[in-house]
């Protein structure tokens, strides 16, 4: 495999969390991979093992998306939302809901894209319902399973800082 | 998906609160009463009670039997769920990207053939990063 671009997390307001990472492509076949179903569904998959049978995406302001994952062993997740913006080939902002609503009500994802050098970086903005609902996604959980010696995170805290 | 026990709104919430998580983190070297756990953090006993009680409402500590003492306990189940969440949800964005690195390549690659195409040329041998 070649070398992994780290991936960034901050928290830079109190319901925000931010993802960054930058990728080896110009802007427009960023934001067609963020929008082509037929493309989405190369990518956008979760933990090994899990396909994405239904990506249907309606790119405009108004317009729905609905994405629903199936793993090997028949789990099955689905989540969709609304678009609010569309700004091709640079920002794409949209409500998100999981159908078991894991992130403590709708989040707002913004996904901004930056070419610089025929690099481009995706800044993806997830503005949760609340702070609580954020820090318990992002930090909260993490220092205390920290604190209690959960080996497992200290393994997720070293993907975080070397990605 | 849904974790079967517990409400991670609830856990959430609770561990939403940096006194809260070093109770938890207090807890977790071994048991404590309430007394115990008040004198670290220069609160009153009813203000860490208060804590104690969102903590166990969340279902992360539970009181032993002893009468007098009522030693608070960790209970991990609820802990783990949502670490568990957030294992998930970091572990899918890695992935994610991965796959979309190796997308792009081959979107770059296929660009690069209908560039070579238009232009008539004879398209270069291309650099390959993998074997």
């Amino acid at each position: 495999m070649t070398k992994t671009a780290p991936l960034r997390v901050s928290t830079p307001t109190d319901r925000d969390a931010v993802i960054t990472r930058v990728v080896e492509a110009p802007r427009g076949m960023v934001f067609d991979a963020h929008t082509k179903p037929k493309l989405v569904q190369r990518w956008l998959l979760g933990p090994p093992g899990w396909t994405m049978p239904v990506c249907e995406i309606d790119l405009r302001v108004g317009g729905r998306y609905r994405y629903e994952w199936r793993s090997a062993d028949g789990q099955s997740m689905g989540m969709g939302g609304t678009f609010k913006e569309v700004v091709r080939p640079t920002r794409i902002v949209a409500t998100q809901v999981f159908d078991q609503d894991w992130t403590g009500g709708e989040t707002i994802v913004s996904t901004d894209i930056v070419e610089k050098n025929g690099k481009s970086t995706i800044t993806t903005t997830v503005r949760f319902a609340s702070r609580e609902a954020r820090d318990a996604a992002l930090q909260t959980g993490m220092t205390t399973g920290m604190e209690a010696g959960y080996e497992r995170l200290e393994q997720l805290l070293e993907e975080i800082t070397h990605g | 998906m849904k974790p079967s026990g517990y409400n991670l709104d609830t856990t959430f919430a609770a561990l939403a609160d940096p006194t809260r998580r070093a109770i938890l983190a207090r807890l977790a070297t071994g048991e404590a009463t309430v007394n115990e756990l008040a004198e670290p953090f220069d609160m009153s006993q009813p203000a860490i009670s208060k804590h104690l009680k969102v903590l166990e409402r969340a279902g992360l500590i539970t009181r032993g039997r002893e009468a007098q003492r009522r030693p608070r306990r960790l209970e991990p189940g609820p802990l783990t769920e949502a670490t568990d969440w957030i294992e998930r949800y970091r572990k899918i964005w890695q992935a994610n990207y991965q796959r979309l690195d190796a997308l792009l390549r081959e979107m770059k690659s296929a660009q690069k053939k209908t560039v070579d195409a238009l232009v008539n040329e004879k398209p270069k041998p291309r650099k390959r990063k993998r074997p």
